[in-house]
C-alpha cells in the first residue's frame, strides 16, 4: 500500500505537533523551551529517516559492506543538534532574567503584571528608566 | 511518542526534565537503528546530558510546579490539529522510506561516498564531509556556539537586584 | 554531596574514565563515529559531574573561569588559523592540501586540527553554561539576604 511507506513522516508530524502544542498552549517558559526541543528533535528524525537506505549501514568505510546510508543528512543534523542546545541555553538564560525581573515565569502572570503600572512591576530594572528603555 | 505527550502534560517540572532526558535517549536509540552513528552519539550526549543539566539548573532557581492551564485551550488544539492534517496530507508526495532511488541519494551523496577515502584517506565519511568538504559550515557552527556562550555570559553577568516581594509576602526561600 | 560515600567513590572512578573516553572520541573521529562535538560535550559532562559532587568552587579551581573564556575563543581561532594557513601556503581558505606533501596526510592533519578546535570550543562553552547557571542561585541568595529591610 502506498501510504505505508510514509509512516515515518506521520511519526515526525505527530511529534512535531506535540512540541508545537507545548510551545503555544503552555504558559510556563521552561515548558515552552522543552516543547521547542521536542519540535527540533522531530525534524532531526525526519532528516535522518530520509537519509536511510534499507539494506545499507553506517557511513563508515568498512570491509565487506557495499551499500552505505547517505552521510549528507547526518552532517546537517550534527550541526543542527549543537545549534539547538545553544538556543536552549540562551533561552533559559533569558528566562532566568525574566524570573528575576518579574518574579514569575508563567505567561499569564506576566501579562497581568504588565497590565498594571509599568514602573511598579519592574523591580529588577534600574530606577527611573520606565518604559522608555535604553 | 508517549514520552513526548508525558513531557507536555506533566505539571511537575522536575519530572518533565527527567522525561525529556528519557525522550532524548529514545530518539538517540532511534538514530542508531537508522544507521546514524555520529548523530546518535551527539544526540545522546547533548540531549540527555547538556540540555537536561541546563533544565535542572534552571529548576533550582524557579519553582517546581507549573500552574495548571485554565481549562482546555481549544484554539491551540484546533490550530495544532489543522496544521498536523495539512502536513500529513503534504507528506503524501514525499518519497517512500528507504528506497535507494530517492532524491537525497542521487546528486552529491554518491560522489562523497565513492571519493571520500581516495581524496582524504579518512574512513569516516561523515567526518570527512563535515570537516573537509563542508568545512565552512562547521566554522559557522563553531561561531554559533561561541556566540551562545557569549550571550549567556552577557545575560547572567549582571548581578541580581533586590526584588520587592509584592506578590508573595511571607514566602521564604525554599531550598537554600 | 561530598559526604555521600557511594557517589564519591563512583565519581572518583568514573570522572577520569569519562575524560579519557572524550579524548578517545575526539581523536578517533576519523575511524569510527565521533569527532569534535561529541568529544567536547562528553568532556564537559565529566567536569560537570565533578562540580556536582565536589562543589562548584572546587571545580572552578580545576578549570577556572578565565581559562574557560580564553579556551572558548582559542578553539574558534584555531579553526580560522588553520583556514588562513591554507591561504598563506598557496591554496584557498580552509584548503587542507597545501599543508603537507602527501595529500592524505595533509587532509588528515587538517581534519584533526579543525575538529580539535571545535571540540575545545564546545567543551568550554558547555562548562561556561553550567558555571553561570549554577552561580546564579548563590548570587540571588546573597542579594536577598544582604539587603533585607
Amino acid at each position: 500500500m502506498a501510504w505505508l511507506g510514509h509512516f515515518n513522516y506521520w511519526i515526525v508530524v505527530i511529534l512535531m505537533m506535540i512540541g508545537f502544542y507545548a510551545v503555544i498552549a503552555r504558559g510556563n517558559m521552561v515548558k515552552k523551551i522543552m516543547g521547542l526541543n521536542l519540535f527540533q528533535t522531530s525534524v532531526f528524525i525526519m532528516f535522518i529517516s530520509a537519509g536511510k537506505i534499507i539494506g545499507g549501514s553506517t557511513p563508515v568505510l568498512r570491509e565487506g559492506i557495499t551499500v552505505y546510508s547517505n552521510p549528507l543528512p547526518h552532517v546537517l543534523i550534527l550541526t543542527a543538534i549543537v545549534v539547538g542546545v545553544a538556543t536552549t541555553a540562551v533561552g533559559l538564560a533569558l528566562a532566568v532574567r525574566i524570573l528575576e525581573a518579574y518574579g514569575t515565569i508563567e505567561e499569564d502572570e506576566l501579562v497581568d503584571l504588565h497590565d498594571q503600572a509599568p514602573d511598579e512591576s519592574h523591580p529588577g530594572m534600574p530606577a527611573g528608566k520606565g518604559d522608555t528603555a535604553t | 511518542m508517549t514520552v513526548a505527550v508525558a513531557v507536555v502534560k506533566v505539571r511537575d517540572l522536575f519530572a518533565a526534565a527527567m522525561l525529556f532526558a528519557i525522550y532524548s535517549l529514545l530518539s538517540a536509540g532511534l538514530f542508531a537503528v537508522l544507521d546514524a552513528g555520529d548523530v546518535a552519539l551527539t544526540e545522546a550526549a547533548v540531549g540527555a546530558g547538556i540540555s537536561t543539566i541546563l533544565f535542572l539548573a534552571m529548576l533550582a532557581l524557579t519553582g517546581h510546579e507549573e500552574r495548571p492551564a485554565r481549562g482546555h485551550n481549544r484554539l491551540a488544539l484546533a490550530v495544532v490539529v489543522v496544521t498536523g492534517a495539512c502536513l500529513i496530507y503534504a507528506a503524501g508526495d514525499l518519497p517512500d522510506f528507504g528506497a535507494p532511488g530517492n532524491p537525497p541519494h542521487v546528486h552529491v551523496a554518491p560522489y562523497y561516498i565513492e571519493h571520500a577515502y581516495t581524496d582524504m584517506g579518512v574512513p569516516n565519511m561523515v567526518a570527512a564531509v563535515l570537516a573537509s568538504y563542508r568545512s565552512i559550515d562547521t566554522m559557522g557552527e563553531a561561531f554559533v556556539i561561541l556566540t551562545a556562550g557569549l550571550g549567556v555570559v552577557a545575560l547572567l553577568s549582571v548581578p541580581p537586584r533586590r526584588r520587592r516581594r509584592k506578590h508573595k509576602p511571607g514566602k521564604a526561600e525554599d531550598d537554600s | 554531596m561530598r559526604t555521600n560515600g557511594i557517589l564519591r567513590i563512583i565519581a572518583r572512578f568514573l570522572i577520569p574514565l569519562i575524560m579519557l573516553f572524550g579524548l578517545y572520541i575526539q581523536f578517533h573521529g576519523e575511524y569510527s563515529p565521533g569527532g569534535g562535538f561529541q568529544a567536547g560535550v562528553v568532556f564537559a559532562a565529566a567536569w560537570i559531574l565533578f562540580a556536582l559532587i565536589y562543589g562548584l568552587d572546587a571545580a572552578l579551581e580545576v578549570i577556572p573561569e578565565r581559562a574557560q573564556f580564553v579556551l572558548a575563543c582559542l578553539g574558534v581561532l584555531l579553526y580560522c588559523f588553520v583556514g588562513l594557513l591554507g591561504v598563506v601556503l598557496g591554496g584557498r581558505f580552509l584548503d587542507f592540501y597545501p599543508l603537507l606533501d602527501s595529500p592524505h596526510a595533509a587532509q588528515q592533519t587538517g581534519i584533526v586540527a579543525v575538529e580539535f578546535g571545535v571540540g575545545v570550543t564546545v567543551a568550554t562553552c558547555a562548562m561556561l553554561f553550567f558555571t553561570f547557571f549554577a552561580r546564579r542561585k548563590r548570587e540571588i541568595d546573597a542579594a536577598e539576604t544582604g539587603e533585607d529591610d
